[in-house]
């Protein structure tokens, strides 16, 4: 969706300021919403295409004004209400009513170096890849109501294959429930004029990682 | 924002989200779903175990060893696997090599991507609107925000991280640095330098 989380490019957010000696979290919660995440990820209570999802249906105010883990927990909140993992009176009670619905497994400290590795997106092929490192292609324009990652300032515009990185998970699918639908990802490289037009710096080159129904040849 | 809450959370109330994040936690274990033993450990973990002296650790074996340096630059989720980090690495890593003609700066424009495997957690200014916004369109801009300065002339690659593949930048070694242990090489390797919004230090700087 055209939505506020989609900001490459955007003017106006002032000056980017590193915090010294950031802690690792600014508030116990926010240690216990990222577990609680990964927690349920692990369970196979939702994919990370759908947590991205919910972030991005927050209203533009929320999503601009909550903190990092204050969004991630909006964003939960909404998939466990949505998937039916709990209640939202529940929620707001502060204990369960009703049983549990099952999961596939159960993250344990037993089982914390499982958890603690990140999963594989690899997926099998469905068909050969259209592309090859080299290759010229032009972004679609296209403007999905429901997620993508095909960010706004790369569509329409032609960029040559970097790399190609196998066959993936494909998340415009993942994020609506309709299972994997695998596709070839690859590193698609655009000249910072093609992007922002002729007064851009020449020495600027960017890339997307993009997915093979985002591109035509050119 | 962030100094925003720690006010509130400094006063006696709890503030909401702190209640609304300690209710969900109640409800997912009441209803079965989750271990609070093993949020624990995932806490402790970040906190203490994955970090980027993880990646300086990857940084510095590559600037001493041409072999883990190739390797590293042809696959380096297999490569950075061999050094048996506390999180263990996924499929999806990639290394990105600075050389004095070309700069590698990482971002996530959609959301947070980050290689967590070898950096740790990502800091909030790469989660927040500014660096989002503009690591893709005024490089420089950012980089002067971290006091950084290149040769008008270097190549500045900026990659959007908008798929699950994650990439970690291997800077230069600093010159001046002949005969380095890794141990000590990796004290010059930043977490910045690791994500292209910073160098590595300059040997003087370390002891």
């Amino acid at each position: 969706m055209d939505g506020i989380h989609d900001m490459g490019g955007m003017d106006g957010f002032g000056k980017v300021e590193p915090e010294a000696n950031e802690p690792v979290f600014h508030a116990p919660w926010e240690g216990r919403v990222l577990a609680l995440q990964r927690a349920m990820g692990y369970a196979g209570a939702w994919a990370i295409d759908m947590s991205r999802a919910a972030q991005e249906r927050l209203p533009p105010q929320v999503y601009l004004t909550a903190s990092y883990y204050q969004r991630w927990a909006l964003a939960m909140e909404h998939n466990i209400i949505e998937r039916g993992y709990a209640g939202e009176d529940e929620i707001a009670g502060g204990h369960a009513l009703r049983a549990g619905k099952p999961l596939r497994r159960k993250l344990t400290t037993e089982v914390i170096k499982d958890g603690m590795t990140r999963g594989s997106f690899f997926r099998q092929a469905q068909a050969p890849a259209r592309f090859k490192p080299g290759d010229r292609v032009r972004t679609k324009n296209i403007h999905p109501t429901t997620h993508t990652r095909l960010p706004r300032y790369a569509r329409g515009r032609v960029g040559v294959v970097a790399l190609a990185h196998g066959c993936h998970a494909f998340p415009d699918a993942v994020a609506l429930d309709q299972g994997d639908n695998p596709q070839w990802l690859y590193t698609v490289v655009f000249d910072g004029r093609e992007l922002w037009g002729p007064d851009t710096d020449p020495t600027l080159k960017v890339s997307i990682d993009a997915f093979e129904p985002y591109l035509d040849p050119a | 924002m962030a100094q925003h809450e720690d006010q509130h959370e400094q006063g006696s109330e709890l503030s909401d989200v702190q209640l609304r994040v300690r209710a969900l936690e109640t409800v997912l274990t009441e209803k079965g779903y989750i271990d609070p033993a093993a949020l624990d450990l995932i806490i402790e973990t970040y906190e203490t175990k994955i970090g980027p002296h993880n990646g300086a650790r990857v940084i510095a074996k590559a600037w001493s060893d041409p072999a883990f340096k190739r390797a590293l630059l042809e696959d380096a989720s297999k490569a950075v696997r061999t050094l048996g980090h506390e999180s263990r690495v996924g499929d999806h890593l990639v290394a990105v090599e600075n050389t004095p003609r070309l700069h590698n700066m990482i971002v996530c424009t959609l959301c947070s991507c980050y290689p967590w495997e070898v950096l740790g957690l990502p800091p909030v200014w790469y989660k927040s609107a500014p660096y989002r916004s503009r690591a893709v369109k005024d490089p420089r801009g950012v980089l002067a925000d971290f006091g950084v300065k290149l040769p008008k002339d270097t190549e500045i690659r900026v990659w959007d991280s908008t798929a699950e593949t994650r990439y970690v930048v291997l800077p230069m070694r600093p010159p001046g640095t002949d005969g380095w242990s890794e141990e000590r090489l990796a004290q010059l390797v930043t977490r910045d330098c690791m994500i292209g919004t910073g160098l590595p230090k300059n040997p003087g700087e370390v002891a």
